[in-house]
């Protein structure tokens, strides 16, 4: 469970500081958590909280009990991130190679185990047939599935995505939205795809930094087409 | 630039040679490229890289791109020796880079990335005495590589929103935007390797 208590969060200092979110408390049990809102409204900027990447200026973020400021990295290992970008977040030159990068410090997994575990997870995201090719030579469809891909195998218990489909055309939109939606994780989606999140539990709206809306998708949705107008 | 020195799959004996004695030998060449000061011994080396190719089973087209992008180089190092100390040195000096580069390039095209990071990061091993993380080191050279062609890729960009605009080639305006999308992609990619537990 995600818990986000009193959280204010401020980028810069003195005459730069500027506050992106302002008090914000929210409990997330459900297993598929969307994230709305214009653009600067802070979404990223929830979204970085809830893996460590960003910590709060005020208020508490904790993550199955495990408290963001005081064990980032534990949190980082339960919870994968998913940026818009996927050129950013491959790291390593070939599919197979970046998608072994997440368990190259496991010691309780023997080599064939590792092994094992990328060719399934390459089977599981069709990149089998790229496996040796060089990342740069992928479709960005395909780069957003290694990216994807990169992140599950590590079997992180949350998966954290900041517009993953927003650089994407339709196609591999939805390709992408159907391996999230099969996913066992929990998932937080931030997104612009009003379409992507009808199934969802619970929709978060932001806007200026605030939490103004919070419930079903239909509400949200409401919600936020009435805020854009 | 996609089929610039990176891992092509195969079996031949370059490819199932070690990782490790390959970049050895790819040092002992470096080391050894030194003492070389007579053109005979500059075209006998680039027969055996020559050879070298054919035994991994890699065409001639990949043999030349893997020296293209040097071509300018090639040709200012060679000018500059052809003038200053004659003809003799300059096919010596550029002979060597030339016979380096495609030795690396054949290195790089017949090992996986992974074993050479692994190979450099237990040849580093020693160093951890004195405060060395290999580990760090390995991640920096895979890094350095897949950098090489997200950044060849934003200038191919560059180049086309340029022709695009109808922009003529001015250096600025094909530098500035170039920079300004590396130091970028170096924020996010710095960011992307925290979240990815690059620190653990
Ligand atoms: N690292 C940063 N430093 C300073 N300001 C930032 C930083 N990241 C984001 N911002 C600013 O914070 C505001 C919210 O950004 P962000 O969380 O990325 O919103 P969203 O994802 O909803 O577009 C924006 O005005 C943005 O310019
Ligand atoms: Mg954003």
């Amino acid at each position: 469970m995600i818990e986000v208590s009193g959280v204010t969060h401020v980028y810069g200092e003195g005459t730069q500081a500027r506050t992106v979110l302002q008090d914000v408390d929210v409990q997330l049990p459900e297993r598929r958590v969307a994230v709305v809102g214009a653009n600067g409204s802070g979404k990223s900027t929830f979204a970085r909280l809830v893996n460590g990447l960003v910590l709060p200026t005020r208020g508490t973020v904790t993550v199955d009990g495990l408290d963001t400021r005081k064990d980032g990295r534990a949190v980082r290992r339960t919870v994968g991130f998913c940026f818009t970008n996927p050129d950013a977040q491959i790291v390593m030159p070939t599919v197979r190679e970046d998608i072994a990068f997440g368990l190259r410090r496991r010691r309780d997994l023997s080599k064939a185990e590792v092994a094992a575990r990328v060719d399934e997870v390459l089977r599981r995201f069709e990149l089998a047939d790229h496996a040796d090719h060089p990342a740069h030579l992928l479709s960005g469809g395909q780069k957003q599935l290694l990216a994807l891909a990169s992140v599950l195998v590590t079997e992180p218990s949350v998966l954290v995505l900041d517009e993953p489909t927003t650089l994407l055309d339709l196609r591999n939109t939805h390709r992408v939205a159907g391996f999230v939606q099969s996913l066992d994780q929990q998932v937080v989606l931030v997104t612009h795809d009003l379409d992507l999140v009808d199934s969802f539990d619970r929709v978060l709206v932001f806007d200026e930094g605030r939490l103004v809306h919070d419930g079903r998708p239909s509400e949200a949705v409401a919600h936020y087409r009435a805020l854009m107008r | 630039m996609s089929s610039l020195g990176l891992y092509r799959p195969g079996t031949s004996l370059a490819h199932r040679l070690p990782a490790g004695l390959k970049l050895l030998v790819l040092l002992a060449a470096g080391v050894g490229s030194v003492f070389v000061d007579r053109p005979w011994q500059v075209a006998a080396a680039l027969v055996v890289v020559g050879l070298g190719y054919v035994v991994a089973g890699l065409s001639l087209g990949v043999l030349l791109r893997q020296a293209r992008p040097l071509a300018w180089v090639l040709l200012l190092v060679g000018a500059f020796h052809v003038v200053v100390n004659g003809w003799e040195r300059a096919v010596v000096v550029t002979g060597v880079i030339l016979v380096l580069v495609l030795l690396a390039g054949l290195v790089t095209l017949t090992s996986r990335t992974s074993d050479l990071v692994d190979a450099l990061v237990r040849v580093l091993g020693p160093l951890r005495r004195f405060g060395v993380d290999p580990a760090r080191i390995g991640l920096l050279l895979a890094l350095g590589i897949r950098s090489v062609f997200v950044v060849a890729q934003f200038a191919q960009e560059v180049r086309d929103a340029q022709r695009a605009r109808g922009l003529t080639a001015s250096p600025r305006a094909y530098a500035v935007p170039l920079i300004i999308r590396s130091l970028r992609h170096a924020d996010e990619l710095g960011e992307a390797l925290v979240a990815r537990g690059a620190d653990d």
